[in-house]
């Protein structure tokens, strides 16, 4: 198992290389380190937000609902700070992970307390997520103009020549391979995905994990907010509109199986970053950014092709033969 | 004396708590649709009038229309997101078809080829090489879409012939629409495809217990393409009444339609894992969005807002039958 996990990043990784390999035949500079950082940098939010929604894939379930999460904090935050420039930004950090942390927390219990399937939540809380967003903004949008400098910078600053957006990026990717392969809630999160009624006999408690996982990707959604808002600096109902599915497509590329257990935080960077390095390219080799959304979706059927073929069978392979027939 | 025991009657179906819930939970459907038909009629004064309540009707037969046979889908155990990319892939098909000069008959029939094609492919990928729709439909969704957008571009496609108007402006009889026409039949048809037909039964059979199913017979993989195909299809008809009515079509036609469709579905009684529900339910559940929509919009509120409102709807409507056994558990126990 711990060998197929290796062999299927090893490969996703072997096509990153080909593909920027690809990609420089056309456009030389696109290798050079300075514009992969970039390529990174650009990219640090959507491996953030893979992450969350990989905890919540892996207990067969699914967070829907973490585009709306992050449009409802971002516009919390950037509110915030447009009412009151003198809060410092550490502490509207942490407002956002709280207020991504409340909303998390709200899908964790329908699905814990109510045993609703998290589908049917997340879907209902993606509409009220960003419906919410419309309430208390009025509809109204909040500018650069209103942010203040240093709410818009501190992303931008950089600290051994990286911006800090990278290295929130670093520590969340470094905070995610610690839990899930060196603690007892990582190997639960694995267990209940694998099989949930062994679990429950081990006495993991599965509704209560099921509840950690979405506080989980309810404050990567929280910080995303903040993160997005001070990048785009723009904060209105339409953030991130769709965008849940870009980070299901990211985890799915990188070899996270939707049926829960299988995955990694490397297989899920690893997605993120094929995805960010698509929509970095297609400009600078002259193709219509119209041709993204095509190319990611062959990308995400390729990807369960061949991932499927690594994750195990289950039961009915006599019949096989008199199906095909 | 030989003793032949009296043989034991086994009935078609295990027709009691089954249709007990399932009658409960279209009771419950149904005094949610009149309470908020009742709150609008007393709310605004423009409600009650047969024009009002039939512009109220092209809020959703479009969705609903898919809908139908996303129950079937989601009854088998499977999803299709990818319906909203079919509407806007068969749009822009027949958006370059105007452009090469083809007439009304041709342009329907590109149309649901073209969704037929779509289901097809989605239903292949599931069946042939076994793999989880979830996934399969996301892909597809953004590879439907993006070919419409390659296409496109950020241009759009005019010039629809007159006689083409009918399907989504249309009225067949008084206030009575095409749009809505086509939704009734294709209620009875589906009904009757689903609580009348062994292939219903079959599908039931397979949201159940796929093994079991595949061990008692049924072609599992056959049936599961055929409800893909059949869903893709619908998405075809929706395109051709959407691009008919707005005359226009741009690659983000019908953006966000998928959740809307299923949120219908589940609203309407239909068990997200598979194996219950009903076709009257998702009647009911079309209604009351069209309804909830139609309301909140006479009364100005912004839909954004009324979005809030079908999620609380979705979440509350299924957390309370949850509650409600809960409850009554705990007083019997």
């Amino acid at each position: 198992m711990k060998a197929f996990l290796r062999y299927r990043e090893v490969w996703l990784l072997a096509a990153i290389v080909v593909l920027i390999g690809l990609i420089s035949t056309r456009f030389p500079g696109f290798a050079d380190p300075a514009n992969l950082r970039q390529v990174f940098n650009d990219t640090s939010i959507l491996m953030i937000l893979a992450l969350g929604q990989m905890v919540v894939i892996l207990t067969r379930s699914i967070d829907l609902s973490m585009a709306s999460n992050l449009c409802l904090t971002g516009m919390v935050v950037a509110m915030l700070n447009a009412a009151h420039p003198a809060i410092p930004i550490p502490l509207l950090i942490v407002i956002a992970l709280l207020v991504g942390l409340v909303l998390g927390a709200i899908n964790g219990l329908l699905v814990w307390r109510l045993n609703i399937p998290s589908i049917v939540v997340t879907l209902g809380t993606l509409t009220i997520y960003r419906g919410a967003t419309f309430v208390i903004s009025g509809g109204a949008w909040v500018n650069a103009d209103q942010m203040s400098a240093d709410f818009i910078g501190l992303q931008r600053a950089a600290f051994l020549g990286i911006p800090v957006l990278s290295w929130i990026a670093l520590l969340v990717i470094a905070l995610f391979f610690l839990v899930m392969t060196r603690t007892a809630l990582g190997r639960s999160i694995y267990a209940i995905g694998v099989n949930p009624t062994a679990s429950v006999y081990a006495g993991i408690d599965v509704g209560r994990t099921k509840f950690i996982v979405f506080c989980i990707s309810g404050m990567i959604g929280g910080l995303c907010g903040y993160l997005w808002i001070s990048r785009y600096v723009i904060a209105s109902v339409e953030v991130a509109n769709g965008y849940e599915l870009n980070i299901i497509a990211a985890c799915v590329i990188g070899g996270i199986s939707i049926a829960g257990g299988i995955g990694s935080v490397g297989g899920a960077v690893l997605g993120a970053l094929f995805l960010g390095i698509i929509s970095n390219a297609l400009p600078v080799i002259n193709i219509s950014p119209f041709w993204q959304m095509a190319i990611s979706g062959s990308a995400i059927i390729l990807a369960v092709v061949l991932n499927a073929r690594g994750e195990r069978r289950q039961g009915r392979i006599i019949l096989k033969k008199a199906e095909a027939a | 004396m030989t003793d032949t025991p009296a043989p034991r009657h086994i009935p078609d179906r295990l027709d009691k708590p089954f249709t007990a819930a399932v009658f409960s939970w279209e009771a419950l459907l149904v005094v949610v649709a009149v309470a908020i038909f009742a709150v609008n009629s007393f709310a605004s004064p423009y409600f009650l009038d047969a024009w009002s309540l039939s512009d109220l009707t092209f809020n959703f037969t479009e969705k609903a229309l898919i809908a139908l046979a996303m129950a079937l889908l989601i009854i088998s155990g499977e999803i299709d997101l990818s319906v909203a990319a079919i509407i806007a892939l068969a749009s822009t098909m027949m958006g370059m078809a105007v452009q090469a000069g083809a007439g009304t008959p041709a342009l329907v029939a590109i149309g649901l080829v073209v969704g037929l094609g779509c289901g097809a492919f989605n239903g292949l990928l599931v069946t042939r090489l076994g793999l989880p729709s979830i996934v399969v439909t996301i892909g597809t969704m953004s590879l439907f879409r993006g070919i419409a957008f390659i296409i496109l571009g950020d241009r759009a496609y005019k010039g629809y012939p007159a006689s083409f108007a009918f399907f989504g402006q249309g009225y067949v009889w008084w206030v009575v629409s095409f749009e809505l026409t086509l939704f009734l039949i294709g209620a009875v048809v589906y009904w009757f495809l689903l609580h009348r037909t062994s292939f219903g039964r079959r599908v039931f059979a397979i949201g159940n217990n796929p093994v079991a199913a595949q061990f008692s017979g049924v072609r599992v993989g056959r049936i599961k393409f055929i409800l893909f195909c059949l869903t893709g299809l619908m998405a075809g008809i929706a395109s051709v009444l959407i691009t008919s009515r707005l005359g226009s079509t741009r690659p983000s036609i019908a953006q966000g339609y998928e959740l809307e469709v299923i949120t219908m579905v589940v609203l309407g009684g239909v068990s997200i894992l598979g194996g219950a529900g009903s076709i009257l339910g998702v009647v009911l559940a079309a209604f009351i969005m069209g309804l909830v929509t139609f309301g909140l919009g006479l009364l100005n509120v912004p839909g954004i807002v009324m979005s809030i409102f079908i999620g609380l709807l979705l979440i509350i409507v299924i957390a309370l039958p949850i509650l409600w056994r809960r409850v009554r558990r705990e007083r019997f126990a």
